[in-house]
């Protein structure tokens, strides 16, 4: 579609780009209310906002691959175990750091993605997918399966883990330290060649290829930074939740992060943010809905396929009535209408 | 020695299923090119909905078998118009991330309304074993296998031999010629969607006879993937052949390795196949290497 030419009013430019020293005073706010909202807050809140931050870092990476990228990942998920269970196992057995394991677990995440990704990205189409459906299938195998290293069913148990002596807050204050870092990064990394290359192979390859681009070098590194995000998102929520079992590592948690993807708006940082907040929260407050509505009734039963109705639901629906997500639900607000990828492919 | 060669008889009979699945998924990949996620949920659906109709309902197993095929057609038909005619036109990302989307839906809904156990389907397959010699069959399997045979060799006459899939196949080697040539692509899209909804059916009714149904058929059902890849994606010939070994080879592997191999072991032939010969071992050059 092409951007209508709008006339020079005034009221548009403001619309277009919100001051800012309006901006910078926002983000000035919201940096406050990350660092000073423990104090205030309960156990569970703080317990929430550690859960969403860890959701975000694996929202955006998967976004630097589906949404900047343009390149189908559905196993996410067992990228997410890699990191898990990497960190766990350096943890448990090595003894080293935490900051030295989740890097650890970003390493072997990026790695374990390129080589599923070497096979399925040398061919055009949608073979991605199918490489991350088997990479799901075949990682969950190995957790579950390799029980002498990974545990098994019952999962590897992690030791507690005591952040500036803070506890419960101390980690909260990590998860928020690297999710700020990585969505910096992953914000610049679209200033930078690389980042666009990225969006140049995912709008015409042969162009970019003529541009100079080495379009399966991109892809790969599209997709293994989507990884290795995903490593990262994994080391953290294994240290968070002390546990990491094969469990959490299914193909409906891959179907969750593309949800949050989807909704929140593909590439589009902000998008992964409000995704990635929006995902986390819905399923407790359908628990409480449902709660109020039943009284208590048997919930497992319908809480499960409820939840997998509503992720098919949004995943279509954004993608039929607003492919820009909720980023493009608040810029049509804010009168801005251009919409992405309507334009068909030749 | 003995032994395998049962196995292997119990495992090419239930490749059969995975024959139909597949005829099913590569008909609607070569003539509108959507790689469809929902294949598996379509398959569990329709075993459901024969289940609705013949016992919840009580029409018997007849009116069960054409109202499940009918309900599937409806099914498949609502969710090619529906949903992905007015994304026609968008990035194929786009249209696999909606079947994708589809599947998690119908699959909620199954657990939704039929609940996670195990359903049993009408015995419509006689269970008396066959004996060749001293082999024993499983009855059951050796009678879906018919019906499979059966089934499948009436859609290749149809595919082969009459307009509709004479049009199919225009449409999938060139739409544009084919649309100026008279032929309604939008029609070829619908008509394979509803096909592909009835052999999904067919394909979910044998596999659910023989094993019960649970919402979670859907996912085993993705194994039809390893099928449709080494078959190649367009080859309608040759899923017949990919969909006997893949059954053959995913019995004989679970019988001697264990059932937790037997999920992960099409992955593997998946990724092989992507290596060594993404084009399958029928499939057309129409895939391009970068």
């Amino acid at each position: 579609m092409t951007k209508k030419s709008e006339p020079y009013s005034f009221v548009a430019l403001v619309r277009k780009r919100p001051n800012s020293s309006v901006q910078a005073a926002l983000w000035v706010a919201l940096t406050l209310v990350v660092l000073v909202f423990p104090a205030f807050s309960s156990v569970y809140v703080v317990y929430m906002a550690c859960l969403i931050g860890i959701n975000i870092i694996a929202t955006v990476g998967l976004n630097l691959t589906v949404g900047y990228g343009g390149l189908l990942s559905i196993g996410h998920s067992a990228f997410l175990g890699v990191g898990a269970y990497v960190s766990g196992l350096m943890w448990v057995h090595l003894g080293t750091p935490l900051p030295v394991n989740i890097i650890g677990g970003a390493v072997a995440a990026f790695l374990v993605g390129i080589a599923f990704g070497v096979p399925s990205l040398r061919i055009k189409g949608v073979y991605l997918a199918i490489g991350t459906l088997a990479a799901q299938y075949s990682l969950y195998f190995i957790f579950q399966q390799w029980a002498s290293v990974t545990g098994g069913d019952r999962g590897l148990s992690l030791p507690k883990l005591d952040v500036f002596g803070m506890g419960e807050t101390g980690f909260y204050y990590v998860v928020a330290l690297l999710t700020a870092l990585l969505l910096i990064a992953a914000k610049n990394l679209f200033r930078t060649r690389i980042g666009r290359a990225f969006i140049a192979v995912r709008e015409r390859d042969y162009a970019a290829e003529v541009l100079g681009i080495d379009v399966v070098q991109t892809k790969l590194l599209a997709f293994g930074l989507g990884a290795a995000y995903a490593g990262v998102a994994g080391a953290l929520g294994g240290a968070f939740l002390r546990i990491v079992t094969p469990d959490q590592f299914t193909l409906i948690v891959s179907v969750f992060f593309l949800a949050a993807v989807v909704v929140g708006g593909r590439a589009s940082i902000l998008g992964s943010i409000l995704g990635a907040v929006f995902m986390t929260l819905m399923p407790e407050i359908l628990q409480f809905v449902l709660r109020v509505v039943s009284g208590g009734a048997n919930l497992a039963v319908v809480i499960v396929p409820l939840r997998e109705i509503i992720f098919g639901g949004l995943i279509v629906g954004f993608l039929l009535f607003e492919p820009r997500g909720l980023v493009g639900l608040i810029e049509r607000a804010f009168g801005n209408a251009e919409t992405f990828d309507s334009k068909p492919e030749a | 020695m003995h032994q395998f060669i049962e196995y292997s008889i119990i495992g090419i009979a239930s490749g059969g299923i995975y024959v139909l699945a597949a005829l099913g998924f590569i008909i609607i990949y070569k003539a509108s090119n959507v790689f469809n996620f929902a294949m598996g949920e379509m398959m569990m659906l329709g075993a459901y909905f024969f289940y609705l109709v013949d016992k919840q309902l009580g029409l018997g197993w007849i009116i069960g078998l054409a109202g499940a095929l009918g309900l599937s057609a409806l099914l498949a038909l609502a969710i090619e118009r529906g949903l992905l005619r007015p994304l026609l036109g968008r990035p194929p990302v786009v249209l696999v991330m909606v079947t994708l989307g589809v599947g998690s839906i119908l699959r909620g809904f199954a657990g939704l309304i039929w609940g996670p156990d195990v359903v049993q389907l009408a015995e419509i397959l006689p269970r008396k074993p066959l004996f060749i010699g001293d082999l024993l069959i499983p009855g059951k399997l050796a009678w879906s296998f018919l019906w499979v045979g059966l089934l499948a060799g009436a859609f290749m006459v149809y595919y082969r031999f009459s307009k509709a899939g004479l049009a199919i196949r225009a449409a999938s080697s060139d739409q544009a010629t084919a649309e100026g040539l008279g032929i309604n692509i939008r029609g070829v899209f619908s008509l394979t969607w509803v096909m592909g909804g009835m052999l999904a059916t067919a394909a979910g009714i044998v596999a659910g006879s023989v094993n019960g149904i649970t919402p979670q058929l859907g996912l085993v059902a993705l194994n039809v993937l390893a099928v449709v890849m080494f078959a190649g994606m367009t080859s309608v010939g040759g899923s017949l052949i990919a969909g006997l070994f893949i059954g053959w080879m995913e019995t004989i592997v679970g019988a001697y390795l264990g059932a937790a191999w037997q999920n992960f072991l099409p992955y593997v032939v998946v990724l092989l196949m992507m290596i060594v010969k993404p084009t399958g071992l029928f499939g057309e050059h129409r895939i391009e290497r970068i």
